[in-house]
């Protein structure tokens, strides 16, 4: 559709395109109130009970001498995962030339963003002594696992960061020139964060090199995050963690995690600011396809991490996943295996499936799944360590978060919503100078 | 050359029979004592003392010469020297699971010295059976200052590290209590602080020791040491000499040199391993763990728990 206008009326299109995609920076009504005084009740009880903890100390939560890692790191593992999606769709798909994810690339950066920013913030409120969390660089040491996370995540967060920034910059530029109506202080941030562009040939040459050479760079650094996040794990001798093919298995997780995420955030984007004309059927359509790729990969090291040990059952093992296949944990393992990644696969596989309402509610249930999958590969493992647990209050043997650790858990969750809502409210959610670029509008129209 | 490495070897053993407790115990009490009298009251001008140096000299000094060490030159120095450990020696303990009836005074020693909660435990009698078929026993578990650590090895900060005598300590100063060495050590043999720690009298104005890791800090990790303030001493350690069932022998692998705490006797660590079929915990984890069991049998009492003589199922 949107070739016809550009077809028609280069000016025309594009002052159309500026108030479709502006649309997210100008509009203001109950709902977006409603939906930020919800994010600010969730960080507000987060940070109230963040400081309980801080008062109190860990024992606030249900963690305890066995049970030693729970909820956060569960929540610190299912962010780096959807974190991943970035880096599949910036730089997998855009290197093999798919021209389709043209208006997918910002928000799948924005879920990038937002996630491997908020998984550093997680792991403090994991630390006992998080006021010595400089300790990390002063005292490193290169052989432990938790060097190579933070290294690696920081530099991800930066990678994502610039790729986010640099093709907003064209856009950004746009606003500062054209938008009205916005308080005088975001116009200062624009001006600010257009960095001087003025459309010349050279600063789109400097963009688009830019642009390649960071989606090279995040290749091996992306890849490492994941990888390294699952070595916490399968670094340590426990059986149910103690696996070699843990970094592909989280690597490949995250991608579907991912994937679920983009696509709902496209569905809300797409029916909050009537994008129907840009992120249209088809989109979701190829997204749906996507999906079908990376969980059949997945359920391929599903099938590995969980046959080949059960085919066995040696001893430590044997209990592990006893509990998960028909013990305490099988019920959300199943409901994980079946209705998070098993059922929305083969549903997927139906074209009506692909349609934008239906994928929608597919993908909240994979993205659900996924969050508890994350729990499951944490906690279990810990409940049964080699020798017994005993001469300790029955509280270190079981393990359910406690109220305030939920609301400590909630409260990553609610800063990166909040985090992708303002830069939906700062920044137009689809690339507005590539859309147009790909429908022919030439540099110069562009600036004019 | 061989001879003379024998010589050395027996001697030095002689003197470890001899002197388990006196030598590094003299030094000790010597520093105590000339900081006990450095008190700025006492001090008299003229008045000479003799002290034992570091290297082991006695040597005469005025007493006014005497400088104590401010509270934080203390704790630089309790560092320094938790940090290097004992020189020349190798830790070793051998527990004689036949012996040990459950009498649990090696735990509450332990959690007496290092001022912890009743649920916490750096050393934990544990119920064990091995199969369906195999008869219960009990074991005690200490940390095994595994020769290859896996939990040293993932911590981020150095703030847990295997010392030259072979004690894997900990520096609560340091631990970000991010509580990977928990997840890494297959023995559960740590424990964090969940809560603010006990508190005992005199815990506040007391200089945090390395080697007893006292006093113990919230957000921070606590494990077995070896009772490594206990050996500077020349002592053995609190849950060995508090042991009223013969469980326990600890000594110096280099000189192949273990005495019991419970009877005093002492003997050679190879043969006692050697005649009772000693062996390591969970060896096939290639941690090469320092605590050694003799296996329980010829026991002549009965396994009984809280009235019964059964054990509930593993976790």
């Amino acid at each position: 559709m949107p070739e016809k206008h550009a077809k028609k009326d280069t000016k025309l299109y594009l002052s159309q395109l500026d108030k479709d995609l502006n649309r997210s920076i100008v509009k203001h009504d109950l709902g977006s109130q409603f939906w930020l005084l919800f994010l600010l009740l969730i960080i507000g009880t987060g940070l109230y009970s963040y400081i309980i903890q801080l008062r109190d100390g860990l024992g606030v939560t249900a963690m305890r001498d066995y049970v030693s890692w729970g909820l956060y790191i569960s929540n610190f593992v299912f962010f780096v995962a959807v974190s991943l999606v970035g880096f599949l769709i910036s730089s997998v798909l855009h290197l093999l030339g798919y021209k389709w994810i043209t208006p997918i690339t910002r928000i799948a950066e924005q879920i990038a963003l937002a996630a491997v920013a908020l998984a550093g913030i997680i792991i403090i409120t994991d630390m006992g002594r998080p006021d010595r969390v400089l300790n990390v660089i002063k005292n490193a040491r290169f052989a432990s696992p938790i060097f190579w996370d933070v290294t690696v995540i920081t530099t991800y967060l930066a990678i994502s960061t610039l790729l986010i920034y640099i093709p907003l910059i064209p856009d950004i530029a746009r606003l500062r020139d054209k938008i009205s109506g916005v308080p005088k202080i975001q116009m200062k941030l624009y001006n600010i964060l257009s960095l001087g562009w003025h459309g010349s040939d050279e600063q789109f040459s400097i963009i688009k090199k830019a642009m390649k050479i960071l989606a090279i760079l995040v290749i091996p650094v992306a890849l490492a995050i994941h990888t390294v996040t699952s070595w916490l794990f399968a670094a340590t001798l426990r059986p149910g963690w103690d696996s070699t093919i843990f970094g592909p298995y989280f690597v490949t997780g995250a991608f579907v995690a991912g994937v679920a995420a983009v696509i709902i955030l496209m569905y809300v984007y797409r029916n909050r600011y009537h994008l129907k004309n840009y992120l249209t059927d088809k989109h979701f359509d190829k997204m749906g396809k996507l999906l079908v790729l990376v969980a059949f990969i997945y359920l391929y090291f599903n099938i590995n991490e969980f046959l080949v040990p059960g085919f066995k059952m040696r001893k430590m093992e044997g209990i592990h996943l006893q509990e998960l296949f028909t013990g305490r944990f099988s019920l959300a393992f199943w409901l994980v295996q079946i209705g998070g990644l098993a059922l929305p696969m083969i549903l997927l596989l139906f074209k009506p499936f692909r349609k934008p309402t239906p994928i929608f509610i597919i993908s909240l249930a994979v993205l659900t799944g996924a969050w508890i999958k994350r729990y499951l590969i944490v906690v279990p493992t810990l409940l049964h360590p080699y020798l017994p647990i005993q001469n300790v209050p029955e509280n270190f043997m079981t393990y359910f978060p406690s109220g305030t650790e939920i609301m400590i858990a909630a409260l990553p969750i609610g800063i990166a919503l909040l985090v992708i809502t303002l830069l939906a409210k700062l920044f137009p959610v689809i690339s507005l100078w590539e859309i147009a670029k790909e429908n022919g509008v030439s540099k110069e129209d562009l600036l004019s | 050359m061989d001879n003379q490495e024998e010589q050395k070897q027996s001697n030095s053993r002689r003197r470890f029979i001899k002197n388990f407790g006196l030598s590094v115990g003299i030094g000790a009490l010597a520093v105590g004592g000339v900081l006990k009298a450095a008190k700025p009251e006492k001090k008299k001008k003229g008045e000479s003392i003799r002290v034992l140096t570091e290297e082991g000299d006695t040597v005469e000094i005025d007493r006014s010469d005497i400088k104590p060490l401010t509270q934080k030159e203390q704790l630089k120095e309790n560092q320094r020297r938790g940090i290097e450990g004992l020189p020349g020696k190798k830790w070793v303990m051998v527990i004689d699971l036949s012996k040990c009836r459950n009498a649990r005074m090696c735990m509450n020693a332990c959690q007496e010295a290092h001022h912890l909660r009743p649920e916490q435990h750096h050393i934990n009698t544990l119920r064990m059976q091995d199969a369906k078929d195999t008869q219960p026993y009990f074991m005690p578990k200490p940390c095994f200052h595994c020769d290859n650590p896996p939990c040293t090895k993932v911590c981020p900060v150095n703030a847990t590290w295997k010392r030259q005598d072979g004690i894997v300590l900990i520096n609560n100063e340091r631990c970000i209590g991010c509580r990977f060495c928990i997840a890494a050590c297959p023995y559960s043999a740590r424990v964090f602080h969940w809560n603010e720690p006990l508190q005992v009298d005199g815990d506040d104005d007391r200089i945090y020791d390395i080697e007893l890791n006292v006093p113990q800090k919230k957000g921070t990790i606590s494990k077995c040491l070896f009772s490594a303030d206990r050996l500077r001493q020349g002592k053995l350690p609190y849950c060995v000499s508090s042991c009223p069932n013969s469980v326990y022998w600890f000594g110096d692998k280099n000189e192949d040199a273990v005495t019991n705490g419970t009877t005093g006797i002492t003997r050679r660590f190879s043969e006692l391993i050697r005649e009772n079929a000693g062996y390591p915990l969970y060896e096939e984890l290639g941690t090469k763990p320092q605590v050694f069991y003799l296996p329980p049998k010829n026991r002549q009492f009965p396994f009984e728990f809280e009235g019964k003589t059964t054990i509930e199922k593993h976790s």
